[in-house]
């Protein structure tokens, strides 16, 4: 990126550079997520690359073998998607209708956002799970998925707290902790076959 | 948006100037409608703002092309007769007008459903009156000459619905249902949101029938608040799988949330008919309802459980309601904890 700031609207560069500068922003976000403080970039420049790039990963990782149909009592990807994008628009309007004055689309950014620690939960799952299955591989991974899930829980509430009149911030976060933990919970009896 | 309110301005016109900038508030300022054309000051997304300057530039070119093609075709009109420039002109004329027209019915429309405006007065509830009701959904009360009060919001009830279909997702995994057409996510918000809607209306039809003065709002409200029961009943047994435990969970903390709903409706209702018409409905199903999520999902655990103990307890044993009579008081304890631990065990070795 040695060279000066190109206008965005320039159609003879090539593409590289804007989809540089929309990674970085991805992943300063991504980084605002794993270190939450109370601060105001995912809120200010909100975008859904970051969401739609972890509920694919998650999505894609939570899938059943298509040949496996016996036990089909596992998520799909499709079911995935729709629970995760029809979870956080259900929040989102809650919160909205409590009389939080945050917008439709910032709020989708952070309950996106905050996705990042169950996918990364999910990678560690999945790496535990090559070891074999037992006991000892059940607590480590219930372990990791607690922890996880305080994680994304607390990284939610720093960002969306403030949005909330100071009394209601306890009814616009139980949704939250329900929509997380429907996710743990996919996360944690997930079993490949 | 604006078409709500210009009645408004208009009314204020006469008000004098120093209101004059009271329209341009209005749109921002208490309107929660999804605007998905204007974005308001609050979400200033970098990508958003170039896309809208861009688009801004691009108008206001295509602008000042369209004035400059207007102006040529005019001189050309003065020169010639005119008849090719003039079509054009009108042609695009209309099409600007439909446009136009068009895009004002859009929003309007859209400005209308899309309001979530509507329901924002059954979300305000404080914290400790959500917590209040809850626990007022258990106590039934015997005052019923006079119809009592059932508050119309419509957070609590959503969220206990929510909340149940969080533990039957975790009852169902637990004893391993197999859904062969669908998906366990689908299931459990099928049923309980099916339950929540489809019973209420059912029994607003009858409260219809019957002469009873409750409302469809009031209605959901009532049926809402009264899962909690199944909430708390549903937690236990599907973490503690004994079925003596069921069967008094079900009697008392079912009982009395049904009695709740009914000594309400009861208030409601005049004459002895209609009252036990409408009541003794709404108690089937609200038990039922609770027996069934139990034992839909039980099955399964109970026949892993009865392999599980084995050798260790003779057949006519085997059936789990008998173990804790059957037994002698002192194994009672271990009984259950041993239930519950092979519920744990069942579990890990499934993953």
């Amino acid at each position: 990126m040695a060279e000066a700031e190109e206008s965005p609207g320039d159609p003879g560069t090539a593409s590289p550079r804007p989809l540089m500068r929309d990674l970085k922003a991805v992943g300063k976000k991504f980084m605002h997520v794993l270190y939450p403080r109370k601060s105001n970039t995912l809120l200010r420049d909100w975008d859904l690359w970051g969401p739609l790039i972890l509920c694919v990963t998650l999505a894609l990782m939570l899938q059943r073998d298509p040949a496996d149909s016996e036990k089909d009592g596992g998520p799909h990807f499709a079911e995935v998607f729709v629970i995760v994008w029809f979870g956080a628009v259900t929040i989102t309007l809650n919160s909205k209708l409590l009389g939080g004055n945050i917008s439709f689309f910032q709020s989708l950014c952070v309950l996106g956002y905050c996705i990042l620690p169950l996918t990364v939960a999910m990678l560690i799952c999945r790496l535990v799970l090559l070891a074999g299955p037992g006991p000892v591989n059940f607590m480590v991974r219930l372990f990791v998925v607690i922890v996880m899930f305080a994680w994304s829980i607390v990284a939610s509430t720093a960002f969306l707290a403030d949005s909330q009149p100071p009394n209601r911030r306890a009814l616009a976060v139980y949704p939250v902790f329900l929509f997380y933990f429907v996710i743990s919970w996919m996360i944690l009896t997930f079993t490949p076959q | 948006m604006a078409t709500t309110a210009a009645p408004t301005g208009g009314a204020r016109n006469g008000a004098g100037p120093e209101w004059g900038g009271f329209e341009e508030n209005i749109q921002g300022g208490g309107s929660a409608v999804i605007d998905m054309e204007n974005m308001d000051d609050t979400s200033g997304s970098s990508f958003e703002d170039m896309g809208e300057l861009h688009q801004r530039l691009r108008e206001e070119e295509v602008d000042a092309d369209a004035d400059a093609d207007a102006a040529a075709a005019e001189e050309e009109d003065g020169e010639f007769l005119g008849m090719k420039g003039f079509k054009g002109q009108l042609s695009r004329q209309v099409a600007d007008q439909m446009w136009q027209a068009g895009k004002r019915q859009a929003s309007r429309a859209f400005s209308l459903y899309a309001n979530i405006d509507i329901l924002r007065p059954y979300f305000d509830v404080e914290p400790a009156q959500v917590r209040s009701r809850l626990l007022e959904s258990m106590i039934p009360i015997k005052m019923v000459n006079f119809p009592q009060k059932i508050a119309g919001e419509l957070y609590g009830p959503l969220m206990l619905v929510f909340t149940l279909v969080a533990i039957l997702l975790h009852g169902m995994k637990t004893s391993d249902t197999i859904i062969r057409e669908g998906t366990l996510m689908g299931t459990a918000i099928g049923t309980c949101f099916g339950y929540w809607l489809g019973v209420s209306s059912f029994i607003y039809f009858l409260a219809y029938l019957c002469n009873a003065q409750i409302t469809m709002l009031q209605m959901l409200a009532l049926l809402g608040y009264g899962l909690f029961g199944h909430c708390i009943v549903l937690f236990i047994t599907y973490n503690i799988h004994l079925h003596a435990l069921f069967y008094l969970f079900w009697l008392l903390v079912g009982g009395l949330s049904t009695m709740r709903m009914v000594a309400v409706l009861v208030s409601r209702t005049v004459g002895p008919t209609q009252r036990l018409l409408l009541c003794g409905t709404l108690a089937a199903l609200h038990m039922l309802f609770l027996l069934y999520l139990h034992f839909a999902y039980h099955k399964v655990v109970e026949g892993i459980l009865d392999t599980l103990e084995g050798p260790n307890i003779p057949p006519i044993q085997r059936v789990p309601r008998d173990i804790p009579a059957m037994l002698p008081a002192a194994r009672l304890p271990t009984t259950i904890l041993n239930a519950t631990a092979k519920a744990i065990a069942v579990t890990l070795q499934s993953h």
